[in-house]
């Protein structure tokens, strides 16, 4: 175990050069869109005004010297304070949003994964038969579905037509639980509030269907190809020899191991995740990470930008190195 | 009769390709009394492994059982249901495979294996079932703290021992196995071979053992079944097949059997290739390749003939 925690630590460090070249472009592009005063004030704002403003975000400095003190900033952690209205500090707003990206991400990741495997050992299993087929096409057109419109028919559909499920935000402001984790659902059980647990639900379902069927496809085509593989291996064949009932050989013997490539990508879909959450929250106005960060890039609020990226950025290595410990626990032929 | 254990009769297996039906068993009939072994012989594609895996009914698709009868312990296995075929299968008729680097679950303990196998077809309670295997495991030559391995940590005769332990799991009347020394070296094969013998005198289970290396059978069957081109050309038990093949096919073989005495002598071989079975030669399937073919050979298929006792060859020359 403990060449694991080298790995860890060398994983680790790695990252540190990858995140900053990140943020450096990120930082460049940004400045090079525009200055979010001009955005903040609109035209007309007296020039005497707008230099005032300027001078007290510290945009008046030249580049290198914001791009140093940033970097300065970061090495302690400190992500600055956003360049608009009350100017609070990035940390803490994007603590603010995160809990409701988090639920959407952990409800959609694990509605598209149980659908996606599902269906792929189901068409795998009636290989070239119409219903292989149909999944198939399924699994290419969700692959391609652009979210906003999927979303808009659903809501058009559950939503407006039906009127089953509401079609924005987290709860019923009457009904919102007291905020522990911030995740409503679990805050609701916590607080054992029944209604406040089935309006977050409700809330939670078209989001989730939205992303969840948009990222299953990509696991709906890999189930199957794995699974087709692995139905003809040899072990599966002397599974079969020895008498094991067949639910047995299919999710304990083959799910199994097509699972590891599964695995792989699920490490690799995250930032697709992220991406399709954002989407994903602007459409169904969910107060998220990607709701925020899409209302602060049309001000050009560099600070904030800048820190969500990077927050996002060391998640998203932060889950493909859970993913390649997960490995170590699934696949005993892999040590580090 | 009665005494039989398996009796296969006008067995035929194809398979279903894009290119065409290929007959991989074609209309064979076999029988074995219990506790025999049957040394199945045959050169690649001429359908030993495809019969072994009919038995079992697990002829990958697109092969089917096409007709015939294989009729094990007064059961016809061929109208079974899946799921009376499954308590069949691993516990009274259960099956060594040839590759053992690849036949078992790369990501389950090899115990895991054995106890699976147990609790599949006993009622048992896991404790039972795991003294039951660490007891299988012994006897196969492989230390009880191994247990808790992984298939990657053994060698490949240590896992056809694995293989074997696993064939043996639930004490079966029949075990079938397929080329199960061909992907281990010459001394793990001795090895290998002579723990199934030790293991069949133990348990006097009956032993089909598909080879394509006639070399390995004496010493280790009873009878030799020999296999052309998805066709069973000559039956005959052991001793006479090795004084006095009858079939043309089986003499060929016998006499490509590389002798050390002898090294200067030049290595004999079979000239040709083995046909395709799609599109099997019309008349006896071997006559393109035979050195005594006659015209009749290359227009009519030979009748079965029993010549002597219980001793069957499918050639004109009888």
């Amino acid at each position: 175990m403990t060449s694991l925690r080298v790995y860890i630590i060398r994983r680790i460090l790695l990252s540190i050069p990858m995140l900053l070249i990140l943020l450096s472009v990120v930082f460049v592009v940004l400045r090079v869109a525009g200055d979010p005063v001009s955005a903040m004030l609109g035209g007309h704002a007296p020039i005497s005004e707008i230099e005032r403003i300027r001078k007290q975000l510290g945009l008046d400095k030249p580049l290198y010297i914001q791009y140093l003190n940033y970097l300065m900033n970061l090495a302690h952690f400190d992500l600055g304070r956003s360049m608009i209205w009350g100017q609070r500090p990035v940390l803490d707003e994007i603590l603010e949003h995160f809990p409701a990206t988090l639920e959407l991400s952990i409800s959609a990741f694990t509605f598209s994964i149980l659908l996606g495997v599902f269906t792929g050992v189901f068409s795998a299993r009636r290989r070239n038969k119409p219903a292989d087929h149909a999944i198939r096409l399924y699994g290419i057109i969700t692959y391609s579905i652009f979210i906003p419109w999927f979303g808009l028919v659903l809501q058009l559909i559950f939503g407006v037509y039906l009127g089953w499920l509401p079609i924005s935000g987290r709860s019923d402001p009457r009904m919102a639980p007291e905020i522990i984790t911030g995740l409503y659902v679990l805050d609701s059980i916590l607080t054992m509030n029944l209604p406040g647990l089935i309006d977050s639900i409700r809330h939670l379902i078209l989001p989730t269907v939205t992303l969840g069927i948009y990222l299953s496809g990509i696991y709906t085509r890999l189930t199957r190809t794995h699974m087709i593989d692995i139905l003809q291996s040899d072990f599966i064949r002397a599974a079969r020899a020895r008498g094991l009932p067949e639910r047995t050989i299919i999710y304990k013997h083959a799910l199994k191991n097509a699972f590891i490539p599964i695995l792989t990508m699920m490490g690799l879909q995250f930032a697709l995740l992220l991406a399709g959450a954002v989407l994903t929250e602007t459409t169904f106005s969910w107060p998220g990470m990607g709701y925020f960060l899409y209302e602060r890039i049309s001000y050009r609020d560099f600070t904030t930008i800048q820190g969500t990226i990077v927050f996002i950025a060391t998640l998203i290595v932060l889950i493909s190195l859970i993913v390649d410990i997960i490995y170590v626990y699934i696949d005993p032929r892999i040590r580090y | 009769m009665i005494s039989d254990l398996l009796r296969i009769e006008g067995l035929r297996v194809y398979y279903y390709t894009r290119d065409g039906v290929v007959m991989a068993v074609d209309n064979v009939d076999l029988f074995m009394k219990k506790g025999e072994t049957i040394g199945l012989v045959g050169e690649s594609g001429s359908g030993k492994s495809t019969l072994g895996r009919a038995i079992l009914r697990l002829v990958p698709p697109p092969g089917r059982i096409i007709s015939g009868k294989i009729v094990f312990d007064g059961l016809n296995l061929t109208e079974l249901s899946e799921e009376e075929m499954r308590k069949i299968r691993g516990k009274r008729i259960s099956m060594v495979f040839q590759d053992p680097m690849t036949s078992l679950d790369p990501l389950m303990k090899i115990g895991d294996h054995i106890v699976e196998t147990i609790m599949a077809h006993e009622t048992l309670t896991r404790e039972e079932a795991e003294e039951k295997a660490i007891k299988l495991l012994e006897q196969v030559g492989i230390r009880s703290e191994r247990f808790m391995d992984y298939p990657h940590q053994f060698s490949g005769g240590m896992r056809q021992r694995v293989g074997i332990a696993l064939a043996l799991a639930l004490n079966p009347d029949l075990v079938i196995a397929d080329e199960p020394t061909s992907s281990l070296d010459v001394i793990v094969q001795f090895q290998i071979l002579d723990l199934m013998k030790e293991l069949k005198n133990l348990y006097g289970m009956g032993m089909i053992l598909i080879t394509h290396d006639i070399s390995i059978i004496p010493g280790i069957a009873d009878k030799v079944a020999l296999m052309y081109a998805g066709q069973l050309v000559e039956f005959a038990d052991a001793k006479s097949f090795f004084n006095e093949p009858l079939h043309p096919y089986g003499k060929a073989l016998l006499e490509s059997i590389p002798n050390i005495q002898h090294s200067d002598q030049k290595l004999k071989y079979i000239p040709g290739n083995p046909p395709d079975l799609i599109n099997p030669p019309k008349g006896c399937r071997f006559s393109p390749r035979c050195p005594y073919a006659t015209e009749k050979c290359r227009e009519e298929e030979p009748p079965t003939i029993m010549v002597g006792h219980h001793r069957l060859v499918k050639c004109f020359q009888y």
